[in-house]
C-alpha cells in the first residue's frame, strides 16, 4: 500500500471537547458534501455542529474549502484554528497549513502533497487518497469518490459513529441507483480500514453529547430562512438569481407548489420586486429578495410599499460591496441600504438574524410584523450564514405554523384604509365596500380614504403615520438580554452573523478575569427602546461589525447607534477583507478599542 | 387633483354608467385619453364582471392616472412597473379582471423590458397603451414612439433616434393577443376591448390618443374627419393567427392599418402555474401546510 507513514505504536484515546477539521482542496472534490456528511451525523448525535466553506466565484473550479466544527457543548464559531486539516493538493496545504493549530494533524494526500520536512509542529499523515480510491471503486480513473475515502479515514481518527453515518449515505443517494450508494459504502470502507493506527499518537472521541432535548435539524442558514418563510405564512414570491439569495428562490420555486402558492422567476429585481409587491396587494403575503445589487434595483418599488403600506418580505442576503463587489465572500455593508435605501422619508422594518437558527426564527417574524404592520420588512443575512451548516432544534411547528389567509371581509361604508387613528389595513381587491366606493392604493401621498391629496397638512400626518407604526413596534420589543456581565468595563454589541465569534470572544475574556457583556441588536431598525439605558451601565461599548469604518471612523451600525444614543462611549471595531471574525481579532480589537478611550 | 367625487351609493351586482365612474378626470380638455376612458366604461357596462372583483392599474403618466377615474379596486403604481405589478397581481388571484394602463413612455421606454416578459409568460390581463407619441406628464420630452423630425423640449432641434414601431414590439414581444385602434374610433375601441378582454392570455391594444398640449394633430393622417384614413383590417384577408402576415401589417406605411392584428390561444402562464400546483398536490395527495413542514423538517434531521 502506497503511503509514507511513519510508524508507531497505536496510542491512547483522547477525549475532546470540539474538533475542527479543515477540508482544502478543489471545488470539484465534493468536500463540501464530506462537510455536509459531518455535520449532519453531529446534528444527529445531538452534538451542536458549525461550518464554513468558501466557494470559488469561477464555476469550473478552483480552491475551495470546508471547515466543519463539531462538538458536545456550544458550538459558536467554526473555529480559529483546525485541529485537522486534510489537504487534497500542495496549494491545499501551502494556503491552510497556517490555519493548523500546533500538534494538529495534517492529513494529506501524499501523491500531491509534499509537506515540509522541517515542518515538526503537526503530525503528518500521507495518505494516498486518490489512488486508493480508484483503486477501491474497481480501477475507474476517475477520483470521484476520493471525499468518501477522505471521510472514512477521519471516522476512524474520530471514532465517528459509523451506523448513524451509513443512515446518512442512505437517505443521501438512497433514491439514486444502487451503484451510486454501493460505490459511497466501498469508498468509505477502503478509508474506514485503512491502518492509519499506525501512524497517529492518539484517537479522538467527543465527550457524549446530551441526547435528552428536542431532536436536531441540520440545514444551512439560506434553507433555514426559505423554512422560516414557509411556517410564517408566505406563499408567494418573486426574485432575480445572484449568489448568494439564489438558493433561496431555488427552494421556494420547489416548494410552494405544494403549499398551493407560486414562486415567480422574473426578468430582472425591478420586476421581481413589483410582482412581490402586486401578490401583496392581491392580498397574498409575498416575498422578494436579492444581495446587494439587486436590492438597489428593488429600491423604488419599496418606497411604493411603504407609502401605500402594502407588506412585504424583503431578504438581503449580503455579500462584499459595492457594485459586484467580493461576490461570494461575506460582508455587512448593506445595513443602512435596508434602513434608508428608498428615496424621501421611508419607514421599514429592518430584522438581522445572527445564527443558522435564528435565520428560520427572523424570517417567521418578519412574516408576522409585515402583516401586522403592513410595512415592507426586511431580513438581512450574509455570504456566512447562507452557505454554514448548524444544527439547532427542531421548532415546534405546531405552535408555529401559519396558514395563510385571504381577507375579501366586505368592509363598512366610508372604509377608511388610512385611518390615522388605526393600523392600515388592506383590502385587497375582490373586497365588496358597502355603498361601493372603491379604494386606489396609490405611491402620491393620500388622505385617509386613499385619495391622493397635496395638502400639505395631510402630508405631515400620513407621514407621522408611517412613522409612529414602526416606533409602536419598537414598544412591542421585549427588554434586551445581555450575555455576561450586566454592567462594568466593556459591552461588545454586534448585529447578524458576528453573533457567534462575538459570544465566544466574551466567554474566554471573561474566564480571563474581564467584566465583559455581550448584546447582539436583531432589531435594527426599529432599535429597542432600552439600548441608551444600557449603553450607560458600561465603561465602554464597542460595536463590532464586517464593514467599513467610513469618512467618520464608525462602522454602520456604530453611527447609528452614536446618533440614537449620542454616548461618546460608543467605539467601533470593523473589517472588510471578506472573511468572519476570528476570535483573536475580536479580542485585539476590543482591547485596542477600549484602551483608546 | 381634483376633489373626491360626491359618494353615490351602488348595489352590488350590476355595473351602472354613474356606478364606475369615480373621479372627474384631471386631463386637459379635449385630450384624447377622455375617450378611451368612455369606451372602457361602456365596455364594463356591456361585460357586466362583478364590480369588486375589476382591478385597474397604471404606472405613471397622463395616461396612468386612469385608475382613478375608474371606481374599482385601483393601483397606482411606479413609472415603467405596471406590467409586473399586474403579473402579481394576475397570478396571485385568478378571480380578479385585471387591467392595466399606460402611456408610450411607461410602456415602451421604461417598461419596455417588462412588455417583452409578460408577453412571453402570457399572463393573463388586458393592456392599454395610451400612445400619444409624446411624454405628456413631463411636458413634451421626446418619447420613444415620437417620429424623427419632432421638436420637443429634450430635442429641440428635432427627435433624431428612430422611433419604436409599436406593432412589431407587441408581436415580438410574444403577446397572444395584439390589437390596434384610436381613441376617435369610440365603437371600434369597444370593439377592440372587448375581444382582448375576451382573449384568455395577454392581451394588448395600442390607442392612438392625441395630446392636444403637446402634439396636436399627431394622428391627423388616421383621422377621416380631418382628411386622413381610418384603415381597419379586413379579417377575410389577414389571419390574424398567422404571425408572419402580422408583422406584415406593422411593417405598413404610417398610419397603418387598425384592428387585430394578432390572435392566437395559448398556456397562459396562470394556467401552467396552477397545473404545477395541481401535480404537486397530487404527489404530496393533498398534505396540509402543517404535515408538509412537518416532513421538510423530518428530512433535515
Ligand atoms: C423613475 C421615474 N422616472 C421618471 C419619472 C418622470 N415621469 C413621469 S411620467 C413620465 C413620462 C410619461 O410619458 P408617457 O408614459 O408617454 O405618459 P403620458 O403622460 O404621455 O400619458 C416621466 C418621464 C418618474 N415618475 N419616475
Ligand atoms: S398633457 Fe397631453 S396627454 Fe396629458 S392630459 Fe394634457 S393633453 Fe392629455
Ligand atoms: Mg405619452
Amino acid at each position: 500500500m502506497s503511503s509514507d507513514v511513519s510508524p508507531s505504536p497505536p496510542r491512547s484515546e483522547e477525549l475532546v471537547h470540539d474538533a475542527v477539521i479543515r477540508l482544502a482542496g478543489n471545488s470539484q472534490d465534493g468536500i463540501q458534501s464530506i462537510g455536509g456528511f459531518l455535520a449532519r451525523l453531529a446534528g444527529r448525535s445531538a452534538q451542536e455542529v458549525m461550518t464554513y466553506m468558501t466557494i470559488p466565484a469561477t464555476i469550473s473550479g478552483g480552491p475551495s474549502i470546508f471547515q466543519v466544527r463539531m462538538g458536545s457543548g456550544e458550538v459558536l464559531s467554526a473555529g480559529d484554528e483546525a485541529d485537522v486539516l486534510v489537504a487534497f493538493y500542495q496549494h491545499s496545504y501551502e494556503n491552510h497549513i497556517d490555519q493548523l493549530k500546533d500538534g494538529g494533524i495534517l492529513l494529506y494526500d501524499s501523491d500531491h502533497v509534499e509537506p515540509k520536512e522541517e515542518d515538526k509542529k503537526y503530525l503528518k499523515v500521507g495518505v494516498s487518497i486518490a489512488a486508493l480510491t480508484v483503486e477501491a471503486l474497481g480501477g475507474s480513473a476517475r477520483e470521484k469518490g476520493k471525499n468518501l475515502f477522505t471521510l472514512g479515514l477521519l471516522a476512524r481518527i474520530f471514532r465517528l459513529d459509523v451506523e448513524k453515518l451509513r443512515g446518512i449515505f442512505k437517505d443521501r443517494f438512497g433514491g439514486k441507483s444502487e451503484d451510486i450508494l454501493r460505490n459511497a459504502n466501498l469508498a468509505f470502507d477502503s478509508g474506514y480500514s485503512f491502518p492509519i493506527d499506525n501512524v497517529l499518537d492518539r484517537y479522538y472521541s467527543f465527550q457524549a453529547p446530551d441526547e435528552s432535548g428536542p431532536p436536531q435539524v441540520t440545514m444551512d442558514g439560506n434553507t433555514a430562512i426559505t423554512l422560516g418563510l414557509l411556517t410564517g405564512g408566505v406563499r408567494y414570491g418573486s426574485g432575480y438569481p445572484i449568489t448568494p439569495w439564489s438558493t433561496i428562490m431555488e427552494m421556494l420555486r420547489a416548494q410552494l407548489p405544494k403549499y398551493g402558492g407560486l414562486f415567480v422567476q422574473a426578468e430582472d429585481e425591478l420586476a421581481a420586486v413589483s410582482i412581490a409587491i402586486g401578490f401583496a396587494y392581491s392580498g397574498r403575503l409575498a416575498i422578494t429578495g436579492s444581495s446587494g445589487p439587486g436590492i438597489s434595483l428593488k429600491q423604488e418599488a419599496l418606497g411604493w410599499a411603504t407609502m401605500a403600506e402594502i407588506p412585504l418580505v424583503v431578504i438581503n442576503v449580503q455579500r462584499g460591496g459595492p457594485s459586484t463587489g467580493l461576490p461570494t465572500n461575506v460582508e455587512q455593508s448593506d445595513l443602512l441600504q435596508a434602513i434608508y435605501g428608498s428615496h424621501g422619508d421611508c419607514p421599514r422594518v429592518v430584522l438581522a438574524a445572527q445564527n443558522v437558527k435564528d435565520c428560520f426564527y427572523t424570517a417567521l417574524e418578519a412574516c408576522k410584523i409585515a402583516r401586522e404592520y403592513s410595512v415592507p420588512v426586511f431580513v438581512l443575512s450574509d455570504m456566512a450564514l447562507a452557505s454554514r451548516i448548524e444544527a439547532f432544534d427542531e421548532p415546534d411547528l405546531e405552535a408555529l405554523t401559519v396558514e395563510p389567509t385571504l381577507d375579501l371581509e366586505d368592509r363598512p361604508e366610508g372604509y377608511k384604509p388610512y385611518d390615522l387613528k388605526r393600523m392600515t389595513r388592506h383590502a385587497p381587491p375582490g373586497t365588496w365596500i358597502e355603498g361601493g366606493k372603491f379604494p386606489q392604493v396609490t405611491g402620491l401621498e393620500h388622505d385617509e380614504t386613499g385619495h391622493p391629496s397635496g395638502n400639505p397638512e395631510m402630508h405631515v400626518k400620513m407621514m407621522s403615520k408611517r412613522r409612529d407604526k414602526i416606533k409602536k413596534l419598537a414598544d412591542s420589543f421585549p427588554p434586551s438580554k445581555i450575555f455576561g456581565d450586566q454592567e462594568g468595563e466593556t459591552l461588545v454589541v454586534g448585529w447578524g452573523s458576528t453573533w457567534g465569534p462575538i459570544r465566544e470572544t466574551v466567554i474566554r475574556e471573561r474566564s480571563n478575569g474581564k467584566a465583559m457583556g455581550h448584546l447582539q441588536i436583531r432589531h435594527v431598525n426599529p432599535l429597542p427602546n432600552d439600548l441608551e439605558a444600557i449603553f450607560k451601565r458600561y465603561e465602554n461599548v464597542v460595536v463590532v461589525e464586517m464593514n467599513d469604518e467610513g469618512l467618520y471612523g464608525y462602522g454602520q451600525l456604530a453611527t447609528l447607534l452614536r446618533a440614537q444614543t449620542c454616548n461618546p462611549a460608543i467605539r467601533s471595531l470593523t473589517k472588510t477583507d471578506g472573511l468572519t471574525f476570528k476570535i483573536r481579532e475580536i479580542m485585539k480589537g476590543v482591547q485596542e478599542q477600549t484602551e483608546q478611550a | 387633483m381634483s376633489a373626491p367625487s360626491a359618494p353615490k351609493k351602488i348595489e352590488r351586482g350590476t355595473i351602472t354608467k354613474k356606478g364606475i365612474a369615480a373621479d372627474h378626470p384631471t386631463w386637459c380638455p379635449g385630450c384624447g385619453d377622455f375617450a378611451v376612458l368612455a369606451a372602457f366604461f361602456k365596455t364594463l357596462e356591456k361585460l357586466q364582471f362583478p364590480q369588486e372583483k375589476i382591478v385597474t392599474l397604471a404606472g405613471i403618466g397622463c395616461s396612468s392616472r386612469f385608475p382613478y377615474f375608474v371606481n374599482t379596486h385601483g393601483g397606482h403604481f411606479i413609472h415603467g412597473r405596471s406590467l409586473p405589478f399586474a403579473t402579481g397581481v394576475s397570478l396571485g388571484r385568478d378571480d380578479l379582471h385585471v387591467f392595466v394602463f399606460g402611456g408610450d413612455g411607461d410602456g415602451f421606454s421604461i417598461g419596455g423590458n417588462h412588455l417583452d416578459h409578460a408577453g412571453r409568460k402570457n399572463i393573463r390581463l388586458t393592456y392599454v397603451i395610451m400612445d400619444n407619441f409624446v411624454y405628456g406628464l413631463t411636458k413634451m420630452q421626446t418619447s420613444p414612439t415620437s417620429p424623427q423630425g419632432f421638436k420637443s423640449k429634450t430635442d429641440p432641434m428635432g427627435a433624431i433616434d428612430r422611433p419604436t414601431n409599436p406593432m412589431r414590439k407587441l408581436l415580438s414581444s410574444g403577446a397572444t393577443f395584439v390589437g390596434r385602434t384610436h381613441a376617435t374610433q369610440i365603437k371600434h375601441m369597444m370593439a377592440m376591448y372587448e375581444r382582448a378582454i375576451n382573449h384568455d392570455g395577454f392581451s394588448v391594444v395600442e390607442c392612438l390618443s392625441e395630446c392636444v398640449e403637446f402634439y396636436k394633430g399627431a394622428f391627423d393622417a388616421a383621422i377621416p374627419r380631418k382628411g386622413g384614413a381610418f384603415e381597419v383590417i379586413d379579417e377575410e384577408e389577414h389571419d390574424v393567427t398567422n404571425m408572419a402576415s402580422a408583422l406584415a401589417l406593422a411593417e405598413e406605411e404610417w398610419p397603418g392599418k387598425f384592428g387585430v392584428y394578432y390572435q392566437k390561444k395559448e398556456p397562459t402562464k396562470n394556467e401552467l402555474e396552477q397545473a404545477n400546483i395541481e401535480k404537486a398536490r397530487i404527489k404530496s395527495k393533498g398534505a396540509s401546510d402543517l404535515d408538509l413542514l412537518k416532513a421538510t423538517f423530518a428530512a433535515m434531521k
